[in-house]
């Protein structure tokens, strides 16, 4: 090699500390980090164009599936692009109802972001700990939704399943429990030493630069910039429901800890508030099959960022296009930035304290350079005539193969 | 600024009983209305077949056996138990019942066959 | 005879290899414990040796073959040796001399040497970074250790562990005076063993594993039954330094509490593998020679004029 002392080491694709694949080419020098090269893409399924595939009524399970943190972030964010199409006048319990589940969504979320973080700086004990928490969470909402994980609580015009007496008393205890179990960890996170150190003064990012790169989420918050969905844009029950925007001024990961551990208190309070104020009346009005033409933009505030989806309708079942941007997408730019002349050690905690869900980000991004005007994006059969010629030039023919798979799925 | 935070509370949890299920000996009980493996009463089927419209995996199959006889073909690999089936039936003949432990090594037995009600002799 | 009978049986490698696993289970066990979870089964730690074993072995192309396979056995052979020394039941051992207290210490510096060389010569990226990490650690924990240590022999006025066993043996409760020394000490054991907050060369979410990345199959079950036997050595070590109490029993009574004593510390090191999370490596640096060591020195200098009025 010809420098001894620098050289680049992958962090990623797979790699223990990343719990998704990605990768980040990191130039070394010694301890300190002299440059990243980030790579995404690992995790691309295909889900938009799967989308146009389905009907939209399959496609809200589809979307579900994005992740299987924030699902009902993205499952509730399109259903409200859809039915804004369609013009539908979705009734108040059925608003309700999606503010409480989203808002336990964000619960679950957090603990386990605290769990992950403790376990990058090497503190399993608190991973544990809030692992074990956040069971009582998951418990409630497979008592309300009957799952899990991907609650699937969402149709269009409304929402599938009820609320009773006895799932309200549930959901109240669990979330007595959890409050005080959510100001010991306020308290150890601000005063126990070997955390202060490793995340202090870590992946420092100033107010001006969050605005520039265009940071969202607690992430952004944490550096002072005043910005959430839930409060400038209010959907479902949000325009009726007091509550605080948590922000910070440390402008490092010590700080995106105390934005999340004060949102979860944030959260306890606004489902009491939800469930106090209730309303009765029915839970969804039903939805046309073909969804008339038009198109949506809608946004929501999932526990790690805003999140955009763009829907399309053509009056048929199935959608046009439909578009998801995710909010690591828009966090993983200032990542480059915060590792600049960091150790090693902190790259783990930096990517973690932005709560990457690559599975969420690798959507197909196309980027125009302002050089090159005459870069084109091919169509689906101008593509495959593509690969072909350039394949045969390599000497290989796949047309027999074509005809074999063609014959055996048309069975 | 105190190192050793969590002390007193560490300690206390070598008096408590562990938090860990010991499964296959202990078995954890899922709530009811939980979604897990479907069911298919098939004296109730009309053969509308909009279940089969809006499964979105396309994991049941209804097949006429004969006058008002219906057999369910339910692929358990490829449901992924959100019970929109159950939801858009409209005699209410799928139920999501509470059983999810499905895991078989013998990937034939992943397909479930509901048989048809025996024909009305009078 | 009798030396090939202690060097392979007792106290020589088959009784420290079955205490050493042992002492892993006891651990694991405490450390999910504390976590409130259950923990492995006893049988855990001789499981896994015998599946690394079993395990087909894979040397990188560029790696030093020879380097490379010799490591290992260098780092094994050396913490059993050590392990000679220390006095268990009895204020004697079973070879001492003056002096053996030096080598001693000198003993359980080369594992870490060796698993340094055993992880440069590996020739991945992530073994270099771990193994010179490693070495950075060994900067900043070493001063204390000897320090700490050396001042217990200073007050015993000797360098012989056997005789200072018996000084403390004749003269009880003067080693009130080392806790300070004690304190630092286990403190350095934690960085020498690589345990949090130290674990800095192997940290998992980091680097990996660290020096031990490339290795598997039977050198690797061997480097973790080094870990182990260091573990044991260590504790057994600070044990007969800091805590010479209980010799005269007779043999069967003095193992027992030779047992309790070294399985308290072992229990010390895991309630502070809980509750620490992992420092950066600067930050331990600093640690090391701002904090431990002028408190090694106040023990040192403590030793010297207690020396001076007490013993005459």
């Amino acid at each position: 090699m010809a420098d001894p002392k620098k050289f680049k080491i992958p962090i990623g694709p797979q790699h223990p500390s990343l719990k998704e694949p990605e990768s980040f080419s990191v130039a070394l020098k010694g301890e300190k980090i002299k440059g990243v090269d980030i790579r995404l893409g690992y995790n691309h399924r295909g889900i938009e164009k799967g989308c146009e595939a389905k009907t939209f009524v399959q496609d809200v399970y589809l979307i579900e599936r994005i992740c299987g943190i924030c699902s009902h972030s993205h499952s509730t964010c399109f259903v409200q692009a859809v039915e804004e199409i369609a013009g539908l006048a979705v009734p108040k319990r059925a608003l309700y109802i999606r503010t409480l589940i989203g808002e336990l969504e964000r619960v679950h979320s957090h603990y386990l972001w605290l769990g992950v973080a403790g376990h990058e700086i090497g503190f399993d004990t608190l991973l544990m700990y809030t692992w074990r928490d956040r069971e009582a969470i998951m418990d409630v909402l497979a008592l309300l939704t009957g799952n899990r994980v991907n609650y699937g609580m969402n149709c269009i015009g409304g929402v599938r399943r009820d609320i009773d007496a006895a799932q309200t008393k549930e959901i109240i205890k669990a979330i007595d429990e959890l409050e005080e179990r959510t100001k010991y960890y306020i308290e150890v996170a601000t005063q126990e030493t070997t955390i202060i150190k490793r995340l202090s003064g870590v992946g420092m990012l100033s107010y001006e630069d969050a605005l520039k790169l265009g940071a969202v989420g607690p992430t952004a918050r944490a550096s002072g910039v005043n910005r959430d969905v839930r409060r400038d844009d209010p959907y479902a029950a949000y325009g009726e429901i007091k509550f605080d925007v948590i922000t910070d001024d440390h402008c490092d990961v010590y700080g995106r800890t105390v934005v999340r551990v004060k949102e979860l208190m944030q959260s306890f309070s606004i489902i009491r508030q939800v469930l106090k104020n209730m309303p009765d009346g029915p839970i969804s009005v039903r939805a046309p099959r073909k969804i008339p033409a038009g198109e949506a933009l809608s946004r929501y505030e999932a526990p790690r960022g805003e999140d955009v989806h763009y829907v399309k309708a053509n009056g048929t079942e199935y959608p046009e296009r439909v578009k998801v941007r995710a909010p690591t997408l828009a966090n993983i730019r200032p990542v480059k930035h915060m590792l600049k002349d960091r150790y090693l050690a902190d790259m783990p905690i930096v990517i973690a304290a932005i709560d990457p869900c690559f599975s969420c980000t690798d959507r197909m991004v196309s980027l125009k350079h302002d050089n090159n005007k005459n870069k084109e994006i091919m169509e689906w059969q101008a593509l495959r005539k593509y690969s072909i010629e350039w394949y045969s030039k390599q000497g290989l023919d796949f047309t027999k193969l074509n005809e074999k798979l063609n014959k055996r799925f048309k069975a | 600024m105190r190192p050793g935070k969590m002390l007193r509370q560490v300690l206390q949890s070598v008096f408590k009983k562990p938090f860990t299920v010991m499964y296959p000996y202990e078995k954890l009980e899922m709530p009811d209305k939980f979604r897990g493996k479907l069911k298919f009463y098939p004296e109730k089927c009309i053969g509308c077949k909009l279940c089969m419209k809006d499964c979105p995996t396309g994991a049941i199959f209804i097949n006429k056996i004969g006058d008002k006889q219906f057999e369910a073909i339910i692929d358990l690999d490829k449901c992924i138990y959100c019970a929109q089936c159950v939801d858009s039936c409209l005699k209410k003949a799928l139920e999501a019942t509470k059983d999810v432990e499905l895991a078989q090594l013998d990937k034939s037995k992943l397909r479930v066959v509901f048989n048809a009600q025996p024909p009305k002799t009078t | 005879m009798s030396a090939i009978f202690s060097i392979l049986i007792f106290p020589g490698i088959l009784f420290l290899s079955i205490t050493a696993l042992f002492a892993e289970f006891l651990d694991r066990k405490i450390y999910a414990r504390l976590q409130n979870r259950v923990g492995p089964p006893w049988f855990q730690p001789f499981a896994d040796f015998v599946k690394l074993i079993a395990k087909e072995e894979i040397i990188p192309k560029d790696a030093n073959a020879i380097m490379f396979k010799a490591m290992p056995i260098f780092a094994f052979a050396s913490s059993v040796c050590a392990f000679l020394y220390i006095p268990l039941y009895a204020a004697v051992s079973l070879f001492s001399f003056s002096g053996d207290i030096i080598v001693v210490l000198y003993l359980l510096t080369v594992p870490t040497l060796a698993i340094f060389i055993g992880g440069w010569y590996s020739t991945s990226l992530y073994s270099r970074i771990g193994s010179v990490r490693g070495l950075m650690q060994l900067f900043s924990y070493e001063v204390p250790l000897f320090i700490g240590v050396l001042s217990s022999a200073v007050l015993a006025d000797t360098w012989s562990l056997s005789d200072l066993s018996l000084f403390y043996g004749s003269h009880s409760w003067y080693w009130v005076f080392n806790l300070i020394g004690f304190f630092v000490a286990l403190v350095a054991l934690l960085a020498k063993l690589e345990k949090a907050p130290f674990d800095i060369p192997e940290a998992e979410t980091e680097i990996v594993a660290g020096s031990f990345t490339e290795y598997s199959g039977r050198h690797l079950a061997l480097l973790r039954l080094t870990l182990d036997v260091e573990m044991i050595v260590g504790a057994s070590f600070l044990a007969a330094v800091f805590l010479p109490f209980g010799y005269g029993f007779g043999p069967v009574i003095g193992f027992v509490i030779f047992l309790l004593k070294v399985l308290s510390i072992i229990c010390l090191l895991s309630l502070a593998r809980t509750i620490l999370a992992r420092l950066r490596i600067d930050q331990m640096v600093i640690f090391c020679w701002k904090f431990l060591v002028p408190l090694a020195f106040v023990q040192l200098l403590l030793n010297l004029v207690i020396k001076g009025v007490l013993v005459r």
